[in-house]
């Protein structure tokens, strides 16, 4: 038996020009010329970009969630990326300007799943981890799906939230850490009230992995299906590096599966989120 | 001008060229394949296989550092069964040259493995790693002993048969790399891969441990070129006529050339193809090109040429 290649068959290596580069509260908006990237990309894809220049000591590529995808435009195909200045990576893709061509590898992984059927889904980000449910949003709002948002972040302005976003969804909750805005507290302590609210059927989740454990143990409580993109370092992007792993179930026992390759987009359940288990399995 | 002969040779097998993928670098080769045709590189060495599917390492695994990265993977992989179910056919399908990379925790796995890679078609080389850095004690690494990596050398000459050219990996972690190459040499392999990644460690100062799962791990990419250059210099220079594949933080043609004029007959390249999908077919194309350059028609007449006249 011969397996396939597991990569996503649409990656192609390009230069892509910066058409946009604006900042918004406490992340950059950007915008990249892709030609026939954008037509392939889905919401749940991501990007690798090279940083720092030709001359750089900063040899890894930075994957960055595809936020939207257009395959029309006056520049051709064109995505757009939600991207937080934290490390030395992305503060020089934020200091890119308008005009500059950027090194990137796309469109990478797993998408996110649609229903079939109409059904009510919940689309839970943390801080820009909410980049790509928007896009989401639209394919299930298309769908005839009942689309349910939570973003939830430590304060206000670190929620990602743009105003066209609201015209996609049934209903918009937002949660804070400080109380800021919206519910005071974690968004994971909000979700509860809201499934049984909504009558939730399928949760989409995007944003750091102790927010998505704790959906998914919720998620697992209510019974109910839980896509979640998970965030793992990665070297490479492409499968090839082995780093970006995160553990599932196999078995009985525990397999490693790349993040880049078999995600970011994962079943929720499949994944074992307690790590004394991974350790203890190890 | 006379097109450039690029053709090398590692023991009795030969390769169009001589820029090759390094194990632990490329998989088994597939993922690559989406960026450029794998028969356009010299060989793909597959990622070093153990007799069992192994789970690796927890995660974090891996550290940027400045030029560099540490990783500390852990020998994942499918083992040996499910490897020739599955990548070796796929490979063989399409054509790839290959060179099997192995690793064992005891000198009898090693033997197990090149029993079973004996009799499979397709193979160019096998790749002997007695070099992880990421195993969970020092005393597992083959390579740092004289003793054990002559037991491991033998106990794959023994078990192998045929022609296959054994190609032994050597960690720059040790006092005498030539004193190692000697013993394995003496315990005769065809050839010799150098280097492996340097044990290192990075701690975050945040959060003040480790940053790796598994405290340590091993650095690659450019910061290591110059150790990698002086291993082959001084390799290549006690035993010249013993083909060296070099790596080490290979990321241009200028840089797969240095490893040449130190020695090397061939260069893999491995941690440049986590930064750029075509890293090894662009360092082709520009090692060919500066060759030619510089007036060579034949790239063998390159190979050691650092050591001319000095």
């Amino acid at each position: 038996m011969i397996t396939p290649q597991k990569i996503n068959r649409n990656a192609k290596q390009i230069q892509a020009e910066v058409l946009s580069n604006k900042k918004v509260g406490p992340y950059h908006h950007m915008v990249f010329a892709v030609g026939d990237m954008a037509a392939h990309s889905k919401p749940g894809n991501f990007v690798a970009i090279s940083v720092g220049g030709e001359q750089s000591s900063l040899i890894l590529r930075r994957a960055f969630a595809i936020y939207r995808a257009s395959d029309k435009g006056p520049m051709g195909g064109s995505i757009e990326l939600v991207v937080a200045p934290h490390g030395q990576g992305s503060k020089w893709l934020c200091s890119q300007n308008v005009g500059a061509f950027v090194d990137m590898v796309g469109p990478l992984g797993t998408a996110f799943g649609i229903p079939t059927t109409n059904a009510n889904t919940m689309l839970i980000g943390g801080g820009y981890g909410s980049a790509p449910l928007f896009a989401l949003a639209e394919v299930l709002k298309n769908r005839g799906c009942r689309v349910d948002m939570v973003l939830g972040a430590s304060t206000a302005n670190k929620i990602y939230a743009p105003l066209e976003g609201k015209r996609s969804v049934s209903s918009l909750t937002l949660t804070t850490d400080d109380g800021s805005t919206g519910i005071h507290g974690q968004i994971s302590e909000a979700i509860p009230r809201l499934i049984r609210e909504y009558s939730t059927d399928v949760i989409y989740s995007c944003g750091p992995m102790g927010m998505l454990a704790a959906i998914a143990k919720i998620a697992d409580d209510f019974d109910i299906a839980h896509q979640c993109a998970v965030e793992e370092a990665m070297a490479c992007g492409i499968g090839v590096c082995m780093t970006c792993v995160v553990p599932v179930k196999n078995e009985g026992g525990i397999k490693m599966v790349r993040t880049c390759i078999d995600g970011p987009v994962m079943d929720g359940a499949q994944i074992i989120w307690d790590r004394k288990t991974v350790m203890d399995a190890l | 001008m006379d097109a450039l002969d690029f053709s090398t040779k590692i023991g009795s097998k030969r390769f169009s060229n001589p820029i090759f993928t390094a194990s632990g670098c490329a998989s088994s080769g597939q993922e690559l394949s989406q960026f450029f045709s794998l028969t356009e590189i010299g060989a793909i060495v597959t990622k070093s296989i153990m007799t069992k599917p192994r789970t690796g390492r927890p995660t974090p695994r891996m550290a940027e550092t400045p030029s560099g990265m540490l990783n500390s993977i852990g020998l994942q992989g499918p083992g040996i069964d499910a490897f020739l179910e599955t990548d070796i056919p796929w490979l063989v399908a399409n054509q790839v040259k290959i060179i099997v990379s192995i690793a064992g925790e005891t000198v009898d796995e090693y033997g197990v493995l090149a029993r079973r890679l004996r009799a499979v078609p397709g193979i160019s080389a096998v790749e002997v790693n007695i070099s992880c850095p990421n195993v969970e004690n020092r005393g597992q690494v083959f390579a740092c002993h004289t003793d054990t990596a002559t037991a491991v050398i033998e106990a794959v000459r023994r078990n192998i048969g045929g022609e296959l050219p054994i190609v032994a990996k050597l960690s720059p972690d040790v006092t005498d790399i030539v004193e190692i190459a000697s013993a394995v040499i003496n315990a005769g392999v065809d050839g010799l891969a150098l280097i492996n990644t340097l044990l290192g460690m990075v701690i975050d100062t945040n959060t003040m441990k480790p940053k790796l799962a598994g405290k340590t791990g091993g650095l690659s990419g450019p910061a290591i070129r110059p150790v990698a250059v002086r291993a082959i210099y001084q390799v290549h220079q006690a035993f010249p006529n013993t083909p060296i594949v070099g790596m080490g933080g290979v990321a241009s043609g200028r840089d797969a050339l240095e490893l040449v004029l130190a020695g090397a007959s061939a260069v893999s390249v491995g941690t440049a193809s986590f930064g750029n999908p075509m890293a090894a077919l662009q360092i082709r194309n520009e090692l060919s090109e500066l060759l030619t350059q510089k007036g060579f028609s034949d790239f063998r007449d390159a190979i050691g040429f650092a050591h001319r006249g000095v």
